[in-house]
């Protein structure tokens, strides 16, 4: 990619979740890189591993989760292995992370003040005077009005929009270079959504935040994001600049994906649809997970798993792009 | 994610009997993976059986002053170097053995948290349908006695029913007599839940279409509501009325203890233990510890049937 | 918020008109008044003379209205057993029994928060298990077999603590107080332990199963996503928000508290009221039992209307209005 170091580099990271039935592969290696100012879609069905993949980045995977295997770096420094106390005082100073439900997100219990200044000062030296007038300058940034009137307000007396705002502005309080929204629209009316999407927008270029935006609405991602990455049953079916993959789409479950976006320009009467559902992740068939639906479906596909491969600017996990020899014991 | 996780069942073989189904069932298979449930059915099943043939088992019928010699009174248990031969857990002050008034005491113990659960769930039933079925001013007048009478611990309830009945009654009561009064101011004390429980489960079917089609073919609704509500507030009810037989023996004991229960000519477990309580500073602990020790297994049993009983039928409150 | 207090004001006097009637019910019919006045052996002509002076004659709502106006200024007719006013024997044991729940209370509010607390955070742990043991053998075991267990311990067998009474009080006024002496803190010890036991497995059951949900909420995730210590998180957030169901059985059970202190107080032969209660029901004393209905449902409305303002003071959101958008 570029020369300069990645915000955020994800490499062959693994999730597992210990039940009872035996160990499930929620997120089986992926590796993927966000640069500064840069928003990266993540895309997928739920359960493919979006919300696991952000919840393991910023440390907040609960057991009977963990995390497996590969490693995860936060502007080149190993963030996944550290002790419990270092972690926390990353998250929320240098990562920051939105929910998909601002009524949930906040606590009906106190002030909109006391939670930006709490957060503000686990996280800066400043004291309550100077804490509470950046929480201030924080909620007019992200666009509520009359800021020093409404600080001092509960979250019940806000809009859902403006709770949203709120929520936004409380994982900005310290600067952080990393920003992971997860579903940070789904739950709010349709006219908000696109005002919310062009605030994380506008703060991502304005503050060179790298963003990771987790989301099934490829609407969302078409609009917002500068690169996507498809998501299936924990593994990354393709990853590429948004452009390219929703206009060229390569992995067929991709091009599914992409099918399924109505669009006014090509005049289709109905919207495709892929046949089947997503593996539960105790019963992931062998080879590649996307093999009983795929239309282009071939004998390897059933029994080799795919790696991902460069093809021209996307990388894509699929053996119909595979220009490798097949491997020995996959023939026999 | 849950849900995902989730395999699907494989699905035996319908068993065609109504043992089989049962042994199938869920409740049983939780029943099994317990060995505190187990232990506490093997008890509460032994507190039963030891109730109904204490006749057999007790070599006194402490109930019968002739069969009492007060040469006998206050006798340690047998272990103690005092004790004497038959009295295994000792005397009490009338010469009374300690084991045989326990396996009595069971007996009414047993049987006025039965008659009295048997009795309040009949009345909340009822209470509940008709609350449920009319609706209105007879819903409204239930439920609003129901909210108040809530308020007030069942205790309290009990005493008061207790001593309005004697006054009205008047003077002194025979132990049957009083067994009735314990009876009805506990079924009156513990109604409340029952009939709440029916009438939900009453407003929810009143609305249904089978209602409106056995009213069309002249079928008489209510009786056909009865017969499908019942099914479905049977769970419920039985996990309530498992954890009111525990309330209700604590209750009869606690009353049988102030001094409003049972008489101590026919004592129940709570009257032993008033009795005992007045010998503990003379040291005879024996009289009040084997009554207190039974009682409190009893109702530990029986609590603990009901928490498993509440769990196994509705796994999605644990 | 003000519609919201005056209609509980109003169901709470609506719940005292209901327990009126059951109150005056008893005085009238069940007991009969008249023995208030004569002794068994008076002649019938001269009961009848009692009874018209008593106004006995008159219609019943009148004899009701008559009797509510009574008890509204604390007059509750005469003891059969005591031949004194109810009113003066209640009020010379009210404060034997309010010092008791309060007590009682105290003690099973701080224990079983913390148990419950200390559970719900750690629910794997050995001392949450013992908790929990300790929680069900407290919901099965009779009050008064705890007292017998406590006495048996502390005071037959250690000689620690006294085993009935009050020990010594002082008064302050008309009220008698027993904070203010050893002998009457030692008293209180064992009374208010047997007292507050079973509620203070209720409390620790609910702060615990409370906690538990609570700590599964979005904005607990959100505040661990935030980077705050777990000590805020736990402590700040988590529990603030258990503390509305644990207002709500904390004086919902002030109130049992009192009541149950029947209980108590006749097992460690403890001057309250609840004793007063136990001998009235015995010797079948009807004034002093609808005397002390009448009190009871008056301090359980009373701690009721309380809660409920308490309620607001805790969530704002109760402050604007009380239909929630969400």
């Amino acid at each position: 990619m570029s020369v300069t170091q990645p915000v955020l580099s994800v490499r062959d990271l693994r999730v597992e979740f210990v039940t009872r039935r035996g160990v499930l592969k929620a997120i089986d290696g992926i590796s993927f890189d966000i640069g500064k100012g840069e928003v990266l879609g993540v895309v997928g069905e739920s359960g493919a591993g979006k919300s696991v993949t952000g919840s393991a980045v910023i440390g907040l995977i609960d057991p009977p989760g963990r995390i497996a295997g590969g490693e995860i770096l936060l502007s080149g420094m190993r963030i996944d292995n550290l002790p419990p106390e270092e972690m926390r005082k990353i998250r929320g100073k240098r990562i920051g992370m939105i929910f998909q439900d601002p009524l949930t997100s906040l606590n009906p219990l106190y002030r909109v003040s006391e939670q930006l200044v709490e957060t503000i000062r686990t996280h800066t030296n400043l004291a309550a005077g100077a804490a509470r007038k950046r929480a201030i300058d924080l909620l007019a940034e992200v666009g509520i009005p009359a800021p020093d009137r409404r600080i001092d307000s509960y979250p019940h007396e806000f809009s859902g929009g403006m709770r949203q705002r709120v929520v936004i502005a409380l994982a900005l309080c310290a600067e952080p270079e990393l920003i992971i929204a997860d579903e940070p629209t789904t739950a709010l009316d349709v006219s908000v959504q696109a005002q919310i999407i062009s605030l994380l927008k506008r703060l991502g270029r304005e503050h060179g935040t790298a963003i990771m935006l987790v989301t099934h609405d490829m609407g969302v991602i078409a609009e917002t994001a500068d690169r996507v990455a498809v998501m299936y049953a924990g593994r990354i079916a393709e990853i590429g600049p948004v452009r390219d993959v929703v206009k060229n789409p390569l992995h067929p479950y991709a091009k599914g994906l992409m099918g399924a976006i109505p669009s006014l320009e090509n005049d289709t009467d109905r919207l495709v649809q892929i046949p089947g559902s997503m593996p539960r992740l105790s019963a992931i068939p062998p080879g590649c997970p996307f093999n009983p639906r795929c239309p282009f479906v071939f004998d390897r596909c059933r029994i080799e798993r795919p790696e991902p491969v460069q093809h021209s600017q996307h990388r894509v996990a699929c053996h119909l792009y595979d220009q490798s020899p097949v491997r020995s014991e996959a023939v026999a | 994610m849950t849900d995902m996780i989730q395999a699907t069942p494989s699905a035996p073989a319908e068993p065609s009997s109504w043992f089989g189904r049962f042994l199938d069932s869920d409740v049983w298979a939780s029943f099994k993976r317990s060995k505190l449930t187990m232990a506490a059915a093997f008890l509460t099943v032994l507190f039963l059986a030891a109730a109904v043939s204490a006749g057999f088992l007790a070599p006194q019928d402490p109930f019968d002053p002739a069969q009492l010699d007060l040469l006998n009174s206050r006798l340690p248990p047998l272990w103690d170097a005092e004790g004497q031969s038959p009295f295994v857990f000792g005397t009490d002050e009338q010469g009374r053995d300690i084991f045989s008034a326990i396996l009595y005491g069971l007996r009414i113990s047993l049987a006025v948290g039965f008659l009295g659960v048997a009795f309040s769930a009949t009345l909340g039933i009822t209470l509940g349908l008709l609350a449920g079925y009319f609706g209105g001013t007879v819903d409204a007048i239930i439920m609003r006695v129901a909210d108040v009478q809530l308020t007030f611990p069942a205790i309290l309830i009990a005493l008061l029913v207790d001593g309005v009945v004697k006054s009205v009654l008047g003077g002194q009561l025979d132990a049957a007599t009083t067994l009735a009064v314990l009876v009805f101011s506990i079924g009156l004390s513990f109604w409340v839940q029952y009939a709440r429980t029916v009438r939900g489960s009453v407003m929810v079917e009143k609305n249904k279409d089978y209602i409106a089609a056995a009213r069309l073919i002249g079928l008489p609704a209510p009786v056909i509501m009865f017969r499908h509500v019942l099914p479905n507030v049977l769970g419920p009810v039985l996990v309530i009325a498992t954890i009111n037989l525990a309330l209700a023996i604590i209750t009869e004991a606690t009353l049988s203890f102030l001094g409003t229960g049972m008489p101590e000519t026919m004592p129940s477990l709570g009257t032993l233990i008033r009795i005992g309580n007045n010998y503990l500073f003379s040291g005879e602990w024996w009289i009040v510890a084997f009554p207190g020790v039974a009682l409190a297994l009893l109702v530990l049993s029986i609590n603990l049937l009901g928490d498993w009983l509440r769990d196994a039928l509705n796994p999605r409150l644990r | 918020m003000l519609a919201f207090i005056v209609r509980r004001g109003l169901q709470a006097i609506g719940v005292l008109l209901a327990v009126g009637i059951i109150a005056f019910a008893m005085f009238r019919f069940a007991g009969d008044p008249v023995n208030q006045i004569v002794s068994l052996d008076t002649p019938a002509a001269e009961r009848e003379q009692v009874r018209r002076s008593l106004g006995l004659d008159d219609p019943v709502p009148v004899q009701f209205v008559r009797y509510l106006a009574k008890a509204a200024q604390g007059d509750f007719g005469v003891s059969y057993q005591f031949r004194q006013p109810v009113s003066d024997l209640l009020a010379e044991r009210m404060p034997a029994t309010l010092e008791l729940a309060i007590c009682a209370t105290l003690f099973a509010t701080i224990f079983g928060v913390l148990m419950g607390v200390y559970s719900g955070l750690s629910r794997d742990s050995i001392l949450a298990k013992v908790f929990q043991t300790i929680s069900l053998i407290g919901i099965s075991l009779p009050t008064f077999l705890i007292g017998i267990l406590l006495i048996y311990l502390f005071a037959v067998t250690l000689g620690w603590l006294p085993s009935y009474g009050r020990g010594d009080t002082v008064k302050l006024g008309w009220w008698s107080t027993g904070f203010l002496t050893g002998s009457g803190l030692k008293a209180l010890i064992m009374p208010s332990i047997t007292l507050g036991l079973f509620q203070m497995t209720l409390i620790m059951r609910i702060v615990r199963a409370e906690m538990l949900e609570v700590l599964r909420a979005d904005y607990i995730k959100f505040a661990r996503a935030r980077g705050l210590t777990t000590r805020a998180i736990n402590f700040g957030h988590a529990l603030k928000n258990t503390l509305v169901p644990v207002i709500t059985i904390v004086g919902l059970q002030l109130g049992s508290v009192i009541a149950f202190a029947i209980i108590t107080e006749t097992v460690f032969q403890w001057p309250g009221m609840g004793l007063l209660f136990v001998q009235a029901v015995q010797n079948v004393d009807i004034p002093i039992m609808a005397a002390y209905l009448l009190l009871v449902a008056l301090i359980f409305v009373m701690i009721n209307l309380a809660v409920d303002i308490l309620y607001t003071v805790v969530d704002p959101r109760l402050r604007t209005t009380i239909r929630q958008p969400t």
